[in-house]
């Protein structure tokens, strides 16, 4: 996997949380947790999960969903469907 | 911990000990962080230190939660406040920070995989976008189709704010995902009255024989109208073409481990609560069959001391470990309310140990 595809990645990983949770992309980093601000509860947790769903054409179960905890989480779940980081 | 295990997997002697550990556990650290619990308990059970069955542990009301402000956890760490739908005065306040509400998600998926699988189907949802709009103020209802949404993906509102039926996004969804499994979830009361009566009265039908419907509330307004679990089932059938349908228990106090009607049409208590049945007056704790007010045990309950509740329901335990469907774990028919002022007088009793 090349380095700039996994920069890519990254990138649209930051938007699609910054876009589910409407809050700055500065704010998006690995340790950002789920219900840690207000912005990611539950109602934005699925806004996120469909947002994932659409950017990296994947579909996610109901574990995923439960196991993405964190943005870190969310790179390793995705990784599971083929995506890089 | 019980919440690691499989929802319908632990025979009584399993459970049990698991479930009395940590209820007991929860019980001191409830009394420790906060007071009007600790208050009630000393009152109500004077010389109480740790239970040696369930049946022993102290439990509250379920009506304090809209006299009372119980919480476990400081001002500052709340994340998210629940209200009950109550029909009549105050509501429940239910207070979660946010390792509650994770894991009150997290145990609500468990279950609900169980009925669903773990693929998120199509979700058909009976009620109107706008019951969840307010986010910061949930009422029940909103919480609850909120949580269950986890479950499913292309959620689509099958009412307008008006009620009426959204015929437009109903036919659209039935034209796209009508040939596989869906999810379908509404209240009790909202999927009959404004959904299967509404699409009988318009002689209209949908058809959406691998749906699953799971419908949640009281049966009350239906009782009413002479509607039991059978006729309701026989009219979502004819209106939709939906053979699996299934009620579940839960209250606002106890969000997450919900009681699931099985294909017998019993109630099941998954391996994160259990259920006892006290007979009114002298609340002792009644034999199978017979009938009584309902305590819920709940193993999740941190921010606030919900996790022994006497709630205002009438039910009779059934069994435990030997339903035909073969789930482990208690199962339980609810009867109905208990009437307004035995409601009330049960929850006095309680509230009498407290400073005002």
């Amino acid at each position: 996997m090349s380095n700039e595809l996994i920069q890519t990645n990254t990138a649209k990983l930051t938007t699609a949380f910054a876009t589910a949770l409407v809050v700055a992309d500065t704010q998006i980093h690995d340790d950002l947790a789920y219900n840690s601000i207000k912005e990611w509860d539950s109602t934005a947790h699925m806004l996120l999960i469909a947002e994932l769903e659409n950017v990296f054409n994947v579909m996610l179960d109901t574990d995923d969903i439960i196991d993405m905890s964190s943005v870190a989480k969310a790179k390793v779940i995705l990784s599971k469907y083929g995506v890089s980081f | 911990m019980l919440v690691e295990r499989e929802p319908y997997s632990l025979n009584a002697a399993e459970k049990q000990p698991l479930l009395l550990a940590e209820l007991n556990e929860l019980t001191k650290h409830h009394q420790q962080d906060c007071s009007p619990y600790r208050q009630l308990v000393a009152a109500q059970w004077p010389d109480f230190v740790a239970a040696e069955q369930t049946e022993q542990l102290p439990y509250l009301a379920v009506r304090l939660f809209k006299q009372l402000k119980l919480q476990s956890v400081p001002d500052a760490d709340v994340f998210k406040v629940l209200y009950s739908s109550g029909t009549t005065g105050t509501p429940s306040r239910i207070v979660l920070d946010s390792a509650t509400a994770a894991m009150q998600s997290k145990i609500l998926v468990k279950i609900m995989q169980h009925w669903l699988g773990k693929a998120r189907l199509p979700m058909l949802i009976i009620d109107h976008p706008g019951v969840i709009k307010d986010r910061s103020h949930f009422s029940a209802r909103g919480a609850g189709i909120q949580g269950l949404s986890f479950m499913g993906r292309n959620h689509c509102y099958a009412l307008n704010d008006d009620m009426s039926i959204n015929f437009e996004a109903l036919d659209q969804f039935c034209q796209q995902f009508g040939d596989g499994p869906v999810f379908v979830f509404g209240f009790t009361f909202m999927v009959w009255q404004f959904f299967i009566q509404e699409l009988q009265k318009q002689n209209k039908t949908i058809v959406l024989p691998q749906a699953l419907l799971l419908h949640s509330g009281g049966w009350k307004k239906l009782q009413d109208q002479a509607v039991d679990n059978t006729t309701f089932k026989q009219q979502v059938l004819a209106q939709t073409a939906i053979s699996k349908v299934h009620n579940f228990y839960g209250m606002v106090e106890q969000v997450g481990a919900i009681f699931v009607e099985c294909e017998q049409g019993h109630l099941h208590c998954p391996s994160y609560a259990d259920v006892l049945v006290r007979t009114p007056g002298s609340w002792q704790t009644a034999a199978v069959g017979e009938e009584g007010v309902l305590q819920l045990l709940s193993t999740l309950p941190r921010s606030y001391p919900g996790h022994s509740l006497l709630s205002e329901d009438r039910a009779v335990l059934l069994g435990e470990d030997n339903c035909p469907c073969g789930r482990l774990g208690k199962y339980f028919h609810i009867l109905g309310r208990l009437p307004q002022a035995e409601a009330r007088g049960c929850s006095d009793t309680f509230s009498s140990g407290t400073t005002p």
